[in-house]
């Protein structure tokens, strides 16, 4: 379909894109790779009178490494991110919940930064964001301050990237040495997740050390369940199930076409201990 | 050297890439959307987003007053132009038909309606004016379930005074094929075994590649019409037919077209529209959809409740079929839409002798989007509900559902046979493809497994699926259409046209949308005439062109377009002969024909058809009384349908934790006849099968309460790619048809008829032991789960069919959210 007229602008500086906003107040939207924005555009369900491609800046764009953790410019596609020999050294469980999201095309068109503020809860990045307890770097006229992921998430759709911000970077703690997994379960392979269960566990002689879990898609923003993290600690591959089981409590998943909300709980339960069983493997 | 060792290698059964590849896969070609004319305008529809409404104003002002735009129509503007929807096979006479407006005046019916044209001198000034115009409307109650529309308590169209469009009955022991279906089944409720199901064929969308899309050009004495359509020719006689025009005032074209899988065999009320604002403006439209429209308005497929009751003798041995379906038409009736549920009476008896049968179709109005013909359009239905009957029968009985079959399939021996629906089987060997089949499979090995799988409670099961299918394709001999109210032929048409620089045209009727007619058009013509491939060029889809035709439908065109070129060949051959006699001082009666050159008998003298083409062309020196051509028409009319079959054998995993399922094997043994290119039956193969696997598990149309379609795009509508498949064994018996001299039989509907069972008899065979003998299609995770939930889980509730009756008067088998046990089911 074809979207409403709108201007497009394509600054080429975080400073230009952010006086360009402040500029364009409620009427602007940004563009960060443009995979849910043009449709929501096409289909006519937003009409924003100027469009703010930051296709452009290049300092947006890249991993690098930040000392204690690594730092992901907002712009990187999803594709750089699938094989950075950074990302897979020190976030793993990054790199493994990247490579499943939609199709080829969609991962070197769409970006990290763009799905985390878009914040769809079906989307790939959250979750294991938020497991990586990362932290996300936001800009706006007052300047630059850094959000903890668990901070970052607000409601469907909703972040606490405000109006006239831009998300610049995501930083997450190294995690070197941890194994990941992330446990997607779909029914045809392009599709949001209806779940999926991020996991990263770091081991001690074979038994679990630490475990971080995230979840996809099992309320109205990516959530954390710690409650499983902490039973996690101390447990070897063959006792999982009674931890992981836990999964979905306190959570308030959807019910459509894929699957009601107890369907989606039960499948947590699941995803989580095959997603930390793997996660163990390596 | 002798003529015989000239001859080029045959072409036929030769895997030639397809001609037409290069510009279809690229894109640079002739697509509708990429036609432009001088001083075109642009359409946007304004669609109802209501089920059911009056529509009591439409204030098209600031639309009128918008940047761009030329003109806004409503229904009333169009009222006396816009010619009306056909519905071209009225299955009874007393069918009820509501009128089906291309632009709604009073009321709409479903939501998509179109109920206002927006027409500016760009495609996003008329989008940008169309969210200007102002409809008011009045919501009415709207029916959308069929069998909620079968009480006739709201009505889809109030003016009609009942949902219920027609009834349509086979009766074997009526029409004298068969015995008393009602008298087996009451025997075998005494003495034999009675399974009972009912089963759900969901709706789907078919959801061709390239939107739909229309070009208008009224200026000049002729009107050109380009649509994106499989039937030019249909769609040029329902102009004609409905809005007035001359029908030689009307050329219509199809040029390339991105698929249709009977989406496109209608005639559609965007079509009339732009026709309609096209003459009132005097100026060139175009009017393309979006994706979003196109899921709504383009019309949809399948949609059927199957109540099936099957009795047998204790042994397995079937005596009887009953079928009573319930089928929704949505808002309207389409083209053919009343009459694609009822191609299912000849097929739900198979390639089984059922001594006696009963086919039963109710077709029903709702306040949804109108149904039609969706690849294999009747048969897949069909082949469903009885392959799935076959695997329960197996399981009643005890036996591998592969030895039910042999015990009640027509055996080879036996054709040609004559069914109990009256249908007759020219030819056909069931033997050879299942065992072909089996062996492919690996089928011994991999129920071994499946014991073993079962045995140590392995969470991932294994199920074997089993779809010895028949189908009817090449629709279609006129008498037999003309019997059932069809409104037209099924003959085919096809012209050979000798250039005089030594290359062919051949003009088909058939119309391609992408199943490669250039290619195995050009194969054919280049062994029966002697000339080389690349020298034969195919036209077709232009009125203009190829003025007689019936397009491409029900795996029709290579069965009788095929023939009919073949027969044109030959009346080619037959008026170059007395010319070649006269070039090599002969008698006629000693001219032989081969490989391209006529020769005289018993000499090395000879003369190429090409060169009789020259000499005609120049027709210096032709005999008396010979015309100056030797181009040849040919009108085919099939005296019989053509019945390819085949075997289709399928392996699922079912992971009974998560009710995940994944296809582990596939393997189909089809029997097609005579095979032109090899290369293009594995392409029909594969995305055939993936299609009829989509709706195994993937693919349904649903609609909320009020009537919206929930699944509009293809975030909600599963529509699987290559990176859901996997590779699929496809391989080929040949019992060639009697009925064309090819003997082909169709391949092009085959993938899509025998694959769905085939995969759900897969799914329910994986978990059957839990006490599951059904799981709604399609057989999403959830309702896989469901189904292992409410059975238990339990390895002990072995099936068990109950001889009594236990159909509930109203109310399915089947819980739409779940899986169905036995024990629910009494």
């Amino acid at each position: 379909m074809i979207p409403t007229s709108f201007d497009y602008v394509a600054p080429t500086s975080v400073d230009e894109a952010l006086s360009v906003l402040a500029e364009a107040g409620d009427d602007a939207k940004v563009l960060a790779g443009g995979q849910s924005l043009l449709p929501i555009l096409r289909m006519r369900l937003n009409a924003p009178e100027k469009v703010v491609d930051l296709g452009r800046i290049e300092a947006l764009r890249g991993v690098r490494d930040g000392g204690d953790h690594i730092a992901i410019g907002a712009m990187t596609p999803y594709c750089d991110i699938v094989d950075d020999a950074l990302v897979r050294e020190h976030a793993l469980l990054l790199a493994k919940a990247v490579e499943t999201v939609a199709d080829p095309q969609i991962r070197h068109r769409g970006t990290v930064g763009g799905a985390l503020v878009h914040a769809d809860p079906a989307g790939d990045v959250g979750a294991p964001v938020l497991a990586l307890e990362a932290t996300l770097v936001v800009v706006g006229p007052g300047g630059e301050r850094t959000v903890a992921a668990s901070e970052f998430f607000q409601d469907l759709f909703e972040t606490s990237v405000g109006d006239g911000e831009l998300l610049t970077e995501i930083r997450i703690p190294k995690h070197t040495g941890w194994g990941a997994s992330y446990e997607k379960f779909v029914r045809v392979s392009h599709q949001w997740s209806i779940v999926a269960v991020a996991a990263t566990v770091r081991l001690d002689g074979g038994s679990i050390a630490e475990a971080r879990i995230g979840l996809t898609n099992m309320g109205s923003t990516p959530l954390r369940a710690t409650a499983v993290e902490q039973a996690l600690v101390g447990k070897g591959a063959s006792d999982l199930a009674e931890a992981c089981s836990a999964a979905a409590e306190g959570t308030n998943p959807p019910s459509d076409l894929n699957g009601d909300a107890d369907y989606r709980r039960h499948l947590a339960g699941v995803l989580a201990r095959r997603a930390v069983q793997k996660a163990m493997e390596g | 050297m002798t003529a015989v060792d000239d001859r080029p290698a045959l072409e036929v059964g030769k895997d030639r890439r397809r001609k037409e590849d290069a510009r279809l896969i690229t894109g640079r070609t002739r697509w509708t959307d990429n036609m432009v004319l001088p001083g075109m305008l642009h359409l946007a529809m304004v669609r109802s987003p209501f089920a059911h409404a009056n529509i009591q104003n439409i204030d098209t002002a600031a639309a009128q007053g918008a940047p761009g735009v030329v003109g806004v129509f409503t229904g009333k503007d169009l009222a006396d132009t816009q010619g009306v929807n056909i519905n071209a096979w009225p299955i009874t006479a007393d069918q009820k038909t509501p009128t089906h407006l291309p632009v709604c005046i009073e009321r709409v019916a479903c939501a998509g309606e179109i109920v206002a044209v927006v027409v500016a001198r760009s495609a996003a000034q008329a989008r940008d004016a169309a969210e200007l115009v102002d409809v008011d409307y009045e919501e009415l109650p709207a029916v959308l379930d069929m069998k909620e529309a079968m009480k006739d308590e709201v009505l889809a169209h109030p003016d009609l005074g009942t949902n219920k469009s027609a009834f349509w009955r086979l009766d074997s022991a009526e029409q004298g094929s068969g015995g008393d279906v009602e008298e087996a089944i009451a025997k075998a409720r005494e003495s034999g075994i009675v399974i009972e199901r009912e089963y759900r064929q969901q709706r789907l969308v078919p959801a061709f590649m390239e939107p739909r899309s229309t070009v208008v050009d009224p200026t000049g004495d002729q009107m050109v019409v380009w649509s994106a359509t499989q039937v030019p020719h249909i769609l040029r006689f329902a102009i004609a037919a409905t809005m007035g025009i001359q029908e030689s005032k009307i050329r219509v074209v199809a040029p390339d077209v991105g698929g249709g899988f009977g989406g496109k065999l209608q005639t559609t009320p965007e079509e009339f529209a732009t026709i309609a604002v096209a003459r009132k403006l005097g100026k060139p439209c175009k009017y393309t959809e979006t994706r979003s429209e196109s899921m709504v308005s383009a019309h949809h497929g399948r949609d059927q409740w199957q109540k099936l009751t099957l009795s047998a003798e204790k042994d397995g041995t079937v005596t009887g079929l009953k079928v009573e379906l319930l089928a929704d038409l949505g808002a309207y009736v389409a083209i053919v839409g009343g009459g694609v549920p009822v191609l299912g009476a000849w097929m739900f008896n198979a390639i089984y002798k059922f001594p006696a049968y009963q086919f039963n179709c109710q077709t029903v109005l709702t306040n949804k989007t109108w149904v039609d013909a969706y690849r294999g359009a009747g048969r897949p239905e069909a082949t469903y509900g009885i392959e799935r009957l076959m695997d329960e029968l197996a399981a009643e009985v005890g036996v591998d559902p592969i030895a039910i079959r042999e015990k009640n399939w027509i055996t080879k021996d036996e054709f040609p046979f004559t069914t109990v629906a009256g249908m007759t089987y020219d030819s056909g060997n069931y033997e050879a493809a299942t065992e072909k089949a089996l062996e492919l499979f690996g089928y011994d090995e991999l129920r071994a497994e499946q014991k073993r799988r079962r045995e140590a409670g392995d969470p991932v099961q294994l199920g074997l699926g089993v779809s010895t299918f028949t189908e009817m394709c090449g629709l279609a001999p006129s008498r037999v259409l003309g019997s059932l109210s069809y409104g037209a032929g099924g003959w085919e048409s096809a012209s050979i046209r000798m250039l005089a620089t030594g290359t062919v045209e051949v003009v088909s009727g058939a119309t391609p949308h992408g199943q490669g007619h250039e290619t195995a058009w050009s194969q054919i013509v280049a062994d029966r005439l002697g000339i080389p491939f690349e020298n034969v060029e195919v036209l077709h889809g232009d009125t203009q062109t190829s003025p007689k035709g019936l397009d491409t439908y029900g795996s029709r065109s290579l069965v009788v377009g095929g023939e009919a070129i073949v027969r044109a060949a030959d009346k080619v051959i037959e008026k170059a002969r007395p010319i070649a006699a006269h070039m090599l001082e002969a008698s006629v009666d000693d001219i032989e024909f081969n490989a391209g050159q006529f020769t005289v008998r018993g000499t090395d003298k000879g003369v190429g058809i090409t060169d009789i083409a020259l000499a005609t062309f120049a027709a210096h020196d032709l005999p008396d009384g010979v015309e100056p051509s030797i181009d040849a028409d040919a009108t085919f009319d099939p005296v019989n349908f053509s019945f390819p079959h085949g075997t289709h054998l399928c392996a699922m995993e079912v992971d009974t934790e998560t009710g995940a399922t994944t296809m582990r094997k596939y393997v189909c043994v089809d029997d097609i006849g005579t095979i032109i290119n090899p290369l293009i039956v594995e392409g029909q193969m594969h995305g055939g099968l993936v299609q009829g696997i989509a709706q195994a598990l993937w693919e349904g149309a649903e609609y909320d309460e009020q009537g919206t379609l929930v699944s509009g795009s293809f975030v909600d509508y599963t529509l699987p790619t290559a990176a859901d498949t996997i590779s699929y064994v496809s391989e080929h018996t040949t019992s060639p048809s009697t009925t064309n001299t090819l003997g082909t039989k169709g391949v092009g509907e085959a993938g899509t008829i025998a694959s769905t069972p085939a995969v759900v008899n897969a799914i329910v065979d994986a978990v059957r032991h839990l006490g599951i003998n059904d799981i709604q299609m399609p057989c999403t995770p959830e309702r896989v789960w469901k189904a292992i939930q409410s059975a238990g889980g339990t390895q002990d509730a072995a099936p068990v069919a109950d001889a009594q009756p236990h159909f509930d008067e109203g109310t399915p088998n089947q819980d739409p959210a779940a899986g169905t046990t036995d024990g629910a089911a009494q």
